[in-house]
């Protein structure tokens, strides 16, 4: 009788998309026919973070790791692995084409210099069945928080940990928690900031969809720590599986006793209750947030008074973002000395980035902090695709900067980022090569800012639209120098006087672009040329007549049609109709179609 | 108290205190476009920003608090070329037709374009087109000139609690409208015209009316009408600021003769309108009380006939049929100083002065812009078989004549309004101040119960600015106790006590009530000078009464004048010919018209 074999599926929204679903489905069925269905379990679990390769599929024990599968594959997985317990070798991952050396998950390079507490769950577990989470220590730090500590007990812990806010301001998460404790008051309020919005950025929704029980073990612990017995969760509502890993993983809790009245029998209670958002970015801005959750219209307000002294309904209320709250459980369990001692001086223990952009490896992945970027991008990453040339890497999203070639070595703290003109922001990190321009991707961030500004600060409302507006002229090819300094102008106005961090950071990706990409900007003024072809107002199509064979496919694939020419004549583009899709630079196969 | 610096000037502030407080203290300006003393900082420019010595940072001055040993600076260079570009951020979206703008030199953004010597459009124009609401018929709309500081929101619904105006969309399309962009004429909008006095620019105004007035006074020929004015209490004592008088400054005798100098045939003074609504109200009041005596007051609490509450407010009626419908019957259905003017001017001073009421033209000038409204409110305003007042203009509309009229306002001489509705008492004088009608009531209604004269008329715990005040009076046996709220987010805590006492079979905690919409009564209201703060306000409240005891009798009842319309005219309070010409009713209305 062969081992039991496990079969994780990866249940994350990514690889849902690309029918893990059924691959799931598909599984127990063909383990069903193929009359083997007590010879494996097939368990979904949450997102493995190698989003690059998904659909996922890891097998244990032998700890197949096969990628890019499809459902199809399913009857072939069951066969070859129950069965003939043997591996299906094509779908194993392989480090590049050419090798054909496949290796295990732990040999991965994605995997190697990762470092797992937030994720610990994430591919492991079924996020749905809280036995698993149970049987990997899950709510044992709820139990000791509950039994055997005092809520200042459970705090100098936060405190010695040195964790904190993973939501972008870096704030320790103890003495926010120390500052509400305080605070004399009958009714306060633990609320989980999941309204996660930065574009690329999804380890929140990740964190949820694979492990939903450990940000409701933290908030029940920062719920006894403060002397709260409600929580929210501010989710968005684009996030429905997640929602529903929530809603599942409550209901369980409750079931078992570990939320509710008298946890566990403590005479502690604690009542969780999810609250949708509408998808405004804004509402990832704490005093936003809590007006959201009042009804009132997603708008700042002034701070002080905190949040943490005056926050929901007028009630002392912690904000913590989900990675933050994911931490917590592990750092009770294992102690603030061992958390301490991952990372750096200021910043303690891993960081959550969501890998994307012009990498090879994109992904979700977690290391610890103090790692460069030049180990994320190039070891875990594994380099640029295509082999192009780094240009930069847009971290903390629309809110941060673009690091440069020369900063790559720079350890990653929450400082270190900020020194650099960025920030760590929730965690996007965005890698551009020598294709992406520098004014396109501006101008993509200040118009996402444009939409997502709530329209209350004189700053933000119109300089981010002002700003946009000079950007786009640049791209058009219309710009003058003095733009550059209405653009430094105008952002610095913005940092400074604006209300909430979204005005306050919206410049950030211009202003860092400027700083280190001036020429590029001049380039589009002062040439009227966009190096990298992006800014389609200066890209001009032409088809060289030497070239030309005159096969006729640039013209069936032009969309507009604007390319004319008799059969094995050359051909013509009209560049005054030509709408610049590039479709007819990619289709020519004999290079007779240029892009300047 | 915590000590700080200001530019390294030492200042002591109270505990809570704003660091633009503490500047102000310090006399330092620190310019402001958003923020206004009234209303709950709401941080929506940008333009107060200040630092901490040696912090790179920014800090809004409006909203943040001063911490002990705090070093504020709050002018250098960098300061300074923030708040400019901010400046020049939000005049890039604001039309430059200052010059057709009711607001032309009198602009909160004006004024700091031109303190901050902006003399070029550094960025492009982004203005909207968007479309005047006009529907209230008292104040107008014109979105494209919003700069979205927020003071009309917040004076709409926390100072006001009529949440009739919201912020529609976001980002530069956010705009301020009614919830669900229906219109203002059809929202809750009860046309106090707070908004309109604490826009910063153009942006919401009274609809002006001055034309109408102009047209029918200069009007000549077989057309012509008799043009007759009446002013109201509060704007005597607030006029003055548009000249640039002091706050407080008392003119009534200029005005008279102003409106003399404008072509006005005969002018008439709403406080001896006044004194007849206390003589109406103030026998309602004692009939309702004797009642209750009598039945006992948990069961007039219960039918509505107690407490009474005062009418004279078109804002707060407006308000009361769409947030309190269940207290019209406790309504006092005395029309206010303003109708009853109306009424009388077009009936007892026609026939007096043998003019056909229908060649009469009669002005208001009030503080008010929800009497724009009253005017045509419902039937019982045309009781004279004509529209009984033609137009209301407010007291910022008055101002604007009088310069075009190029009367030298400020060093007239004086002279006396017109008999028999001229001549008033104090009584009438302090309506134009919260807790005035009350007052005014209690002086005669002690008269009117026991039939004697009281020794010492003022009720100095109705007067004043704090938004709830409460007295209680020793009349014949009986403890009236009563209740003053003015600012109308203020009125909730007070009704919702009655409706509570009422539910419970309880007796009302107050027999009268009086309640005015605007903060510190009319001499705060919608249409006065702009720039009202409590200490102006408490300077016009001071001028009100030091009228009031520089007046020959103090009590309504005393005006020989009135003594002579009911003795001429109306027969008695209460008649039957004062019911049909000053009194009206109320009815339940919608808080949307769709």
């Amino acid at each position: 009788m062969a081992k039991k074999n496990f079969m994780l599926v990866c249940g994350g929204t990514g690889c849902e998309s690309s029918k893990s679903d059924e691959i799931y489905r598909t599984l127990i069925k063909e383990a069903e026919l193929q009359g083997v269905k007590d010879d494996v379990q097939v368990v979904k679990t949450g997102c493995f973070g190698f989003c690059e390769k998904g659909p996922i599929v890891k097998v244990l024990p032998s700890e197949s790791f096969y990628v890019e599968v499809k459902p199809e594959d399913a009857k072939e997985i069951i066969a070859e692995q129950v069965i003939k317990g043997r591996e299906v070798k094509r779908l194993l991952y392989k480090k590049s084409q050419q090798t054909a050396d496949n290796i295990k998950v732990q040999d991965i390079e994605f995997y190697q210099k990762q470092f797992r507490i937030v994720l610990r769950n994430c591919g492991v577990i079924n996020p749905e069945n809280i036995e698993e989470y149970i049987a990997r220590d899950g709510y044992v730090a709820l139990e000791k928080a509950l039994f055997e500590m005092s809520p200042q007990q459970i705090i100098d812990v936060m405190k010695a940990s040195g964790l904190r806010g993973r939501g972008g301001a870096g704030f320790p998460t103890g003495v926010k928690w120390e500052t509400a404790a305080k605070v004399n008051s009958e009714v306060k309020y633990v609320v989980c900031n999941a309204d996660e919005g930065d574009p690329g950025a999804y380890m929140d929704r990740s964190t949820i969809e694979g492990d939903p029980h450990s940000v409701l073990e933290a908030m029940i612990i920062a719920g006894k720590a403060i002397g709260a017995h409600n929580g929210y969760i501010y989710i968005r509502a684009e996030y429905p599986l997640a929602i529903d890993r929530l809603k599942v993983a409550i209901a369980q809790a409750k079931e078992r006793g570990l939320m509710g009245v008298d946890i566990l029998g403590s005479g502690f209670d604690f009542d969780v209750e999810i609250r949708l958002g509408a998808g405004a970015f804004v509402c990832g801005e704490e005093t936003a947030l809590l007006q959201s959750i009042e009804g009132n219209r997603g708008m700042p307000i002034p701070k002080p008074p905190f949040p943490a002294i005056k926050g929901l309904w007028g009630k002392p209320t912690i904000i913590n973002n989900v990675e933050t709250l994911a931490n917590i459980p592990v750092i009770l369990t294992k102690g603030a000395e061992w958390f301490a001692a991952i990372g750096t001086d200021k910043s303690k223990g891993t960081k959550v980035f969501a890998l994307t952009g012009k990498i090879n490896n994109s992904g979700l992945i977690e290391v610890p902090m103090g790692t460069t970027l030049r180990e994320i991008i190039f070891d875990i990453g594994g380099g640029i695709k295509g082999g192009k040339k780094f240009k930069g890497v847009q971290t903390g999203g629309p809110s941060g900067g673009i690091i440069v070639e020369k900063d790559l070595d720079t350890p990653i703290s929450y400082e270190s980022l900020i020194a650099l003109g960025s920030m760590m922001g929730s965690g996007g990190m965005i890698v551009m090569d020598e294709d992406d321009c520098v004014v396109d991707v501006s101008k993509f961030y200040m118009a996402f800012c444009v939409d997502e500004s709530c329209g209350k600060c004189a700053p933000c409302r119109i300089g981010t639209n002002q700003m946009h507006a000079l950007l786009d002229k640049i791209s058009k090819g219309n710009g003058v120098e003095a733009d550059l300094d209405s653009l430094e102008r105008i952002g610095k106005a913005m940092t400074k006087a604006s209300l909430c961090m979204l005005g306050g950071s919206a410049a950030n990706p211009t202003l860092a672009t400027i700083r280190h990409f001036r020429d590029e900007y001049m380039e589009h003024i002062v040439d009227h040329k966009c190096r990298a072809g992006k800014c389609k107002s200066l890209v001009v199509y032409e088809i060289i007549p030497a070239k030309c064979i005159g096969c006729g496919l640039c013209a069936r694939k032009c969309p507009v049609p604007c390319i004319t020419g008799e059969k094995k004549q050359p051909h013509v583009i009209d560049t005054a109709r030509c709408i610049k899709c590039g479709e007819c630079f990619k289709a020519c196969k004999f290079g007779a179609v240029t892009k300047r | 108290m915590i000590n700080c610096k200001i530019n390294g000037i030492a200042v002591q502030v109270a505990e809570g205190a704003t660091v633009l407080d503490a500047a102000k203290k310090a006399n330092v300006k620190i310019p402001t476009l958003c923020y206004n003393p009234d209303l709950s900082p709401w941080a929506a420019c940008g333009i107060c920003v200040v630092r901490v010595e040696g912090s790179n940072k920014m800090l809004r001055s409006c909203c943040t608090p001063v911490a002990e040993g705090m070093s504020i600076v709050t002018n250098d260079a960098e300061l300074v070329e923030i708040r400019k570009t901010v400046i020049e951020l939000i005049l890039s979206t604001h039309p430059d037709d200052c010059l057709q703008c009711p607001r032309n030199q009198d602009c909160e953004l004006q004024t700091l374009a031109q303190e901050f010597g902006i003399r070029k459009q550094s960025f492009p124009k982004r203005l909207r087109d968007l479309p005047v609401d006009d529907t209230t018929g008292a104040i107008i709309l014109n979105p494209e000139k919003c700069v979205r500081c927020g003071r009309c929101v917040t004076v709409c619904q926390q100072m006001q609690n009529v949440w009739a105006i919201e912020f529609l969309g976001r980002g530069e399309s956010t705009r301020i409208a009614p919830a669900a962009d229906v219109a203002l004429g059809e929202s809750p909008c009860i046309r106090c015209g707070q908004c309109s006095a604490h826009c910063p620019v153009g942006a919401i105004y009274e609809n002006d009316q001055t034309k109408e007035v102009w047209d029918a006074l200069m009007k000549t020929g077989p057309d012509a009408k008799t043009c007759v004015v009446q002013i109201a209490p509060a704007v005597r004592v607030a006029l003055g600021e548009a000249f640039g008088l002091p706050a407080g400054t008392d003119l009534t005798k200029k005005i008279y003769t102003a409106f003399r100098r404008m072509g006005f045939d005969a002018i008439f003074d709403t406080n001896f309108s006044a004194d007849l609504t206390i003589l109406e109200e103030g026998t309602e009041f004692v009939k309702r009380l004797t009642g209750a005596l009598q039945g006992g007051l948990a069961a007039a609490t219960k039918e509505r006939s107690m407490p009474l509450i005062t009418s004279c407010c078109p804002a707060w009626v407006d308000y009361m049929e769409k947030y309190y419908p269940d207290m019209v019957p406790n309504f006092s259905t005395a029309k206010s100083p303003q109708q009853m003017m109306g009424a009388m001017i077009k009936t007892f001073w026609a026939g007096k002065a043998g003019i056909d009421p229908a060649k009469i033209f009669s002005v208001s000038i009030m503080p008010c812009t929800a009497k724009k409204y009253e005017t045509h409110r419902d039937e019982t305003m045309y009781s004279s078989g004509f529209q009984d007042v033609d137009v209301s203009i407010t007291t910022r509309e008055l101002a604007r004549m009088i310069k075009q009229a190029g009367i030298d306002l400020v060093n007239l001489p004086e002279s006396e309004p017109d008999s028999p509705m001229g001549p008033y008492t104090g009584a009438g004088v302090i309506f134009g101040a919260t807790g005035g009608v009350m007052e005014a009531a209690l002086r005669s209604a002690y008269f009117l119960v026991t039939g004697e004269e009281l020794k010492d008329v003022n009720f100095t715990a109705v007067r004043g600015i704090s938004g709830i005040k409460e007295a209680s009076v020793h009349i014949k046996g009986v403890d009236v106790r009563v209740a003053v709220a003015h600012q109308m987010g203020n009125i909730q805590q007070v009704l919702d006590q009655v409706r509570a006492a009422r539910e419970s079979g309880k007796e009302t905690p107050w027999h009268f009530i009086e309640v005015m919409a605007c903060r510190g009564g009319c001499i705060g209201g919608g249409g006065q000078p702009y720039g009202a703060t409590d200490e102006i306000r408490t300077k016009r409240i001071r001028a009100i009464y030091d009228h009031d005891e520089n007046t020959e009798y103090r009590c309504s009842h005393q005006n020989p004048y009135i003594k002579q319309v009911y003795a001429e005219f109306l027969d008695a309070p209460g008649s039957h010919k004062a019911h049909k010409l000053l009194h009206t009713h109320y009815v339940e209305r919608p808080l949307f018209m769709k």
